[in-house]
């Protein structure tokens, strides 16, 4: 076994490297230890080729170990010996297919709009990587965090914020989930717990962090009854910012409710993610700083979803942090600006064939979970409200100019809060004088 | 990062020379039992303890808080009384802790977080501004985050450059950050506590070298509800002839310099900033309608600084009512040096402050006409 992490809680497993690539019907096999698969050989080889000048890399095993923790190992062998177990019931199949493409369809009207001039700026498009969002996120409840980075569009529609008023943000409207202030890099919603939306890459992880920190705080020092789970989603390249380590550090360190959540596609940017780590196998710093660390193949939402749970779990349980590694890919540039010319067009074309929607359709379709009219009904419904979404937003109107200087501080005029509770600013004799006790 | 921790001999709040190197006497920390004084180091600690027991939800958290009681014995006391949930020691990791604080502050609990100087808060400065001051604004309001950022700031005493810069300028900048800069034992504790009840982000830039100053302190300040209002200035001492702003130490310096002119024939009068944002305008401006002439001093670098902006905020406002040009004393413009004389050359001195009132009076120069 070539990997040489600390193991005190994990187990590595090795992988059958004789699966194939062409694994878009790998949904149906029941999930076995062998079944967790990250890169194939040949994806491996083909990342290698691309990149000739890192000769080092390519002497290395072109097999990737996933690596789980013990009560997750023990889980898949229990779940292997009733191959009639399918992952997913009708309804909760119906439910992950259509928030992933929801997912799809709002990204593509965001292109097209963006196209037309209605949308600017910067927009990161999340086209390919809703199995991740979508696994996730649709195990947490209401009140569990979700941070994201640039790319959040779809983590906001998962959790719950309505497709109207993000499409509203992203044409700068006020009836924006942040009334027009934030933008698309930039999406809150207190009301389904969103905390953001963060431009600097790195910079939403000790913010995940903090959230989990408060729960745990609520739980021990409030003693409220809290439960409540942060997930942090970041990309590949934010694996090397110092921030990401740090918190790795603190969250096991204090045993905080969070599962850090890399939704590694490979690239950032234009800068692929072996060109620009030394040690590209994300999921073994997990363990480095004591928590476990799992690798899953982030194009199938059904084996995203069972390391979820069982991470959510764990946090929720009191346990501590997890590192999951999602090995996704996106369909589209970077951002809308990017011309996408450093990656390689049969590297697209590979994973376009995993397409992770086309992938639970088979899945369903296969296990007999639903009809082809069930689902070209939800298209349809989605569909409509996708274009509804965007008709509400043309319609409504943009911010009003005295709009520009509000929401600059909670307290109205940034007086701060007298010794009677009350903002200063209200009071009538606040601005008698000089400062006096 | 500093191992030492400095105190100094003081008598009655006029500060001994900043620059004896050597051994430095560590003076008895006991309440004065001559009442109604109280060092800013007391103040501080009394106001994080009144306000941690008075609000479950306030935590500190920082390098050394803990344990070490606080790098410079803020936060003595503070571990024993309210456990390790609450008083957090951290690793050295500013970025992550004070993210984690932001992350925190969304959820409603009020941190408060501690530099061990603002010169480390440079790591962590994409929190401070991108995720705690904007977020309320970028979230239209959903996002509220109550949160202080503490610790020391300016120049302490041969610490060298990376330890010595004063921060205040590069916060007050900042739409959604309220930045306070107290001098007094009176004001760092009604600061202090109005800024932790505060639903905005504040910057709390304390001076190291206050910390050990005694200062006489009212009853009213002594009592737990006491807060003073943000964004006010407080006039420290009346005049009719000069106006000096100055904040944190510099307050002391000013105090000083006054003192020497009004021998002189010369009546300043000095503005304690408190709040370096929001700026009390209205307090500056009519202070220079009374008096025609204005000396602002600071610590910090002179290019765009707190210096400049009272400069051009007197100008906008008040510009028929100049008698003289505006005279802005400030650090010199180098990263500070180490030798101790170079270093006392490198802040402004009570000297310098006297010869700028005295220049903007027109009494500098043989030629003056008398006042």
């Amino acid at each position: 076994m070539a990997c040489s992490a600390t193991a005190q809680i994990i187990q590595p497993l090795s992988i059958n490297s004789a699966r194939s690539v062409d694994n878009s019907d790998a949904c149906t096999k029941t999930l076995s230890p062998s079944s967790f698969l990250g890169s194939t050989p040949r994806i491996n080889k083909k990342l290698f080729a691309v990149n000739k000048s890192i000769s080092p890399l390519a002497r290395r095993p072109t097999t990737v170990f996933a690596v789980s923790s013990d009560v997750v190992k023990e889980k898949k062998l229990k779940s292997n010996s009733s191959l009639s177990n399918l992952l997913i019931t009708k309804k909760e199949g119906l439910e992950l297919y259509e928030d992933m493409y929801l997912g799809r369809a709002f990204e593509d009207m965001c292109a097209q709009m963006y196209y037309r001039g209605k949308m600017f700026g910067f927009v990161h498009l999340y086209n390919g990587q809703e199995a991740v969002s979508t696994g996730f996120i649709k195990l947490l409840k209401k009140e569990d965090y979700v941070v994201s980075t640039y790319r959040d569009h779809v983590h906001s529609l998962s959790k719950g914020v309505p497709a109207r008023e993000v499409m509203s943000e992203l044409f700068g409207k006020t009836t924006g989930c942040c009334r027009g202030q934030g933008g698309s890099m930039h999406m809150f919603s207190k009301e389904h717990n969103v905390l953001g939306g963060f431009a600097f890459i790195g910079e939403g992880i000790p913010v995940a962090t903090g959230a989990a920190f408060t729960s745990k705080y609520k739980r021990e020092v409030l003693k409220e009854d809290c439960d409540e789970v942060a997930l942090a989603f970041f990309g590949d390249g934010t694996c090397n910012n110092g921030q990401f380590f740090e918190c790795l550090n603190m969250a096991a360190l204090w045993k905080l409710p969070i599962v850090f959540v890399v939704e590694n596609n490979l690239w950032a940017i234009g800068m692929s993610h072996v060109r620009a780590t030394s040690d590209p196998q994300i999921w073994k710093k997990g363990p480095a700083f004591g928590m476990p660390g799992i690798h899953v193949d982030g194009m199938d939402v059904l084996k995203v979803r069972e390391v979820a749970k069982e991470a959510i779990d764990r946090a929720r349980r009191g346990e501590g942090p997890t590192l999951v590694e999602c090995e996704t890919y996106r369909f589209r540039g970077h951002s809308l600006a990017d011309p996408d010319e450093l990656r390689d067009p049969a590297e697209k074309a590979h994973y376009a064939t995993r397409d992770p929607i086309t992938a639970l359709k088979k899945y369903m379709a296969e296990n007999k979970l639903v009809s082809e009219a069930e689902l070209k009904a939800i298209d349809k419904k989605i569909d409509e409200l996708v274009e509804d979404a965007v008709e509400f937003a043309d319609k409504s109107p943009v911010p009003a100019r005295s709009q520009l200087l509000e929401n600059v501080f909670a307290d109205p005029r940034g007086f701060g809060i007298g010794p009677n509770g009350k903002y200063r600013c209200e009071d009538p004799k606040f601005t008698e004088g000089t400062a006096q006790v | 990062m500093l191992g030492v921790i400095r105190q100094r001999v003081t008598c009655r709040g006029i500060p001994t020379s900043t620059l004896e190197q050597g051994m430095r006497v560590v003076a008895s920390r006991a309440f004065s039992s001559s009442a109604k004084e109280m060092t800013v180091r007391e103040a501080l600690n009394s106001a994080l303890d009144e306000e941690m027991s008075a609000d479950p939800r306030v935590f500190l958290m920082g390098e050394e808080v803990g344990e070490y009681q606080g790098a410079y014995k803020i936060s003595k006391g503070l571990l024993e009384k309210y456990g390790p949930d609450r008083v957090v020691d951290t690793p050295i990791t500013e970025a992550g802790f004070t993210g984690i604080g932001v992350g925190a502050a969304y959820y409603g609990l009020k941190p408060v977080i501690e530099f061990m100087t603002f010169n480390f808060s440079m790591q962590a400065i994409d929190h401070i501004i991108n995720s705690a001051a904007k977020s309320n604004y970028m979230s239209a309001g959903q996002i509220s985050v109550p949160i202080v950022f503490r610790g020391p700031n300016g120049a302490a005493a041969g610490v060298g450059a990376q330890h010595s810069q004063c921060y205040a300028a590069w916060y007050g900048s900042i739409p959604g950050l309220k930045v306070l800069a107290p001098y007094s034992s009176e004001d760092a504790r009604g600061l202090l506590k109005a800024a932790i009840r505060d639903p905005d982000p504040v910057v709390f830039l304390e001076n190291e070298l206050l910390y050990g100053e005694s200062f006489p302190i009212s009853a009213e300040t002594l009592d737990s509800s006491f807060s003073l209002p943000i964004g006010k200035a407080k006039i420290e001492r009346e005049g009719k002839d000069v106006t000096i702003t100055a904040f944190s130490k510099m307050v002391g310096y000013a105090l000083q310099a006054a003192g020497i002119l009004a021998k002189e024939g010369i009546s300043a009068e000095v503005i304690n900033l408190r709040s370096i944002r929001p700026l009390d305008r209205s307090t500056i401006n009519a202070s220079v309608r009374k008096t025609n002439r204005l000396v602002t001093v600071e610590e910090g670098f002179p290019q765009h600084g707190v210096g400049a902006e009272i400069c051009a905020s007197v100008l906008e406002d008040s510009f028929e009512y100049l008698d003289a040009p505006v005279e802005r004393i400030a650090g010199a413009d180098v990263p500070m040096p180490y030798a101790a004389n170079l270093e006392r050359m490198a802040v402004p001195q009570v000297e310098d402050i006297v010869r700028a009132a005295k220049r903007s009076c027109y009494r500098s120069s043989s030629l003056a006409a008398t006042a």
